[in-house]
């Protein structure tokens, strides 16, 4: 009960303004009578997701298993870029700038480019996953490292310690709540990014399925996907808060100050 | 005196931080701590204390001079100085336990061993209920015995750097009784040399068998103050005519060795 309530005090306002757009929303459309092809209603939206419930798991499922591999591809190669890039100052200048660039180039112009390469399979689609998601979680695991205390690495290093040992016993836990945010903003993308990929050309997928979907003008559908699109999202960004939790239990103590 | 080496022995050392500014910290100290003697260095901040220490540690290599400990030249050497550092350096991802053995698990001992060498210490330090808990639970005293146990459990001399600074003045002198208490705990022969680094003239004279007393910046050593009093020293030894005396005698050295 009482977690309920904190639930209700938190996310209160949040939960009533989305629940009067929506009766908004739902109210302007019948008013205006604006054609379904356009603009549906709430209802018609929760009819579509309702004729659609028999083939969206198997579409989920895919975009889901696009977006986890993704950031798993993400995560271990922007933390070995990270700790490269932190040890070694030569390739941090050489990298850094480069790693900017990078984010320049357009994903549309970047997920036609792998799929050209990588073909139609779950493949490509991880890997322009890994490609969004590789930037947040490199450079702030960078930055995490770097930001280690030196009198923790001193004391590691007065006590005979190495620079592996350095890395294992400080710097790798010190960057681990800045890698924790990377991760979050990554994971946010990373479902966004499995779409692309699908839109490009698929045999599965909730990419595929808003492809179908606008070519038979179902805008109702497309809305449905949308929104599991976002729900999605939401769930992969709690589940890396809660690993967070798991991996940094010491953050999250009675007494902690932070 | 027995022919064995001093726990520590500085001679002749000087060093000077290059770079943008260019800063001479120590010029010539030296300084020597018997095998089972306490010593104080005290000196104004700034003045080069903690970079001595780094040198013990083998963290800075001397601009010229020479640092010994157990008789070998330190010479950039780590691993062979129980080093407290000035700031909180405990780890905020390691149980306490597991700051405590830090020092055990960098030599190689495994896991388990370490921690039974670690308990009994532990339990004498009062921290025998948290060795599961992280430091950000921990009181701030209950952090400097933690520190101070992980001190004591890694090898060679102690030297500690201003292990009382952050604490309240109550707390501090409660420190350091209870310090002078689990130093001397020990048989006579069997005691750690302790080279500790203060700005409290009352810390250093109430700990010490010996206290050096450091100029200002670039910091020598101006004076050398045995202190003859009998041990388990007390709160009370503190207002007696013969301690003041002795904290007079400091007062005069650390005035001589400013501007
Ligand atoms: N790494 C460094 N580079 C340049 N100057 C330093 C460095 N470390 C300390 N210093 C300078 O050396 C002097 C002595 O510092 P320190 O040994 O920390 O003094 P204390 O511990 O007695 O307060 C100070 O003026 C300080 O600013
Ligand atoms: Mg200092």
């Amino acid at each position: 009960m009482r977690l309920s309530g904190q639930v209700l005090r938190s996310h209160g306002p949040a939960i009533g303004l989305l629940a009067a757009l929506v009766l908004a929303w739902e109210l302007v459309v019948r008013a205006l009578e604006v054609p379904v092809y356009l603009v549906p209603a709430p209802t018609r939206i929760a009819r579509a997701a309702y004729e659609v419930r028999a083939v969206l798991p198997a579409h989920v499922r895919t975009t889901l298993t696009e977006a986890l591999a993704g950031l798993a591809v993400a995560a271990v190669s922007g933390v070995a870029l990270a700790a490269l890039m932190a040890s070694v100052p030569f390739l941090r200048r050489g990298l850094y700038p480069l790693l900017v660039l990078s984010q320049n180039v357009p994903l549309v112009v970047i997920a036609p480019l792998i799929v050209i390469w990588f073909g139609f399979g779950i493949l490509p689609k991880v890997l322009v996953v890994a490609v969004v998601g590789f930037f947040p979680i490199a450079v702030n695991t960078v930055e995490g490292l770097l930001a280690a205390d030196g009198g923790m690495i001193d004391l590691v290093r007065s006590m005979g310690g190495g620079r592996w040992q350095v890395l294992r016993l400080v710097r790798l836990p010190a960057a681990l709540p800045a890698f924790f945010s990377g991760l979050k903003i990554s994971a946010t993308y990373a479902v966004l990014g499995a779409v692309i990929g699908e839109w490009v050309g698929a045999s599965s997928g909730l990419g595929l399925f808003i492809t179908r979907a606008q070519a038979s003008f179902r805008t109702d559908r497309v809305f449905v996907a949308v929104l599991i699109i976002a729900g999605i999202s939401i769930a992969l960004f709690a589940l890396a808060e809660l690993l967070a939790r798991v991996v940094m239990p010491w953050r999250y103590t009675r007494a902690s100050t932070e | 005196m027995s022919t064995s080496p001093a726990a520590i022995s500085v001679s002749g050392l000087t060093h000077t931080f290059e770079g943008e500014h260019t800063v001479a910290a120590l010029r010539d100290v030296t300084l020597e701590v018997p095998r089972g003697a306490f010593a104080s260095l005290i000196g104004r901040s700034g003045c080069g204390k903690s970079t001595l220490l780094r040198v013990l540690a083998g963290l800075v290599t001397p601009t010229s001079g020479e640092a010994r400990i157990d008789g070998k030249a330190v010479g950039g050497r780590l691993g062979h100085a129980a080093y407290m550092p000035q700031q909180d350096t405990l780890l905020p991802w390691r149980r306490a336990m597991g700051n405590a053995v830090l020092a055990l698990e960098l030599q190689g001992m495994p896991r388990d061993e370490c921690e039974r060498l670690a308990r009994p210490l532990l339990e004498r330090f009062g921290l025998g209920e948290f060795v599961r808990a992280w430091p950000s639970e921990l009181s701030g005293g209950m952090r400097q015995r933690l520190a101070l146990a992980r001190t004591f459990l890694a090898r060679g001399p102690l030297i500690l750097d201003e292990p009382f600074g952050a604490l309240d003045a109550l707390t501090r002198q409660e420190m350091q009784l209870w310090l002078q208490e689990v130093w001397s705990a020990a048989p006579v022969e069997e005691r750690r040399a302790v080279l500790l680094v203060t700005h409290d003239i009352d810390e250093a004279l109430l700990l010490s068998d010996v206290v050096h007393v450091m100029s200002d910046r670039p910091g020598r050593i101006v004076a050398r103050i045995e202190v003859p009093l009998a041990r388990p020293r007390t709160i009370a030894d503190v207002t007696t005519g013969e301690f003041a005396a002795l904290k007079a005698a400091v007062l005069r050295a650390l005035g001589r060795g400013t501007g």
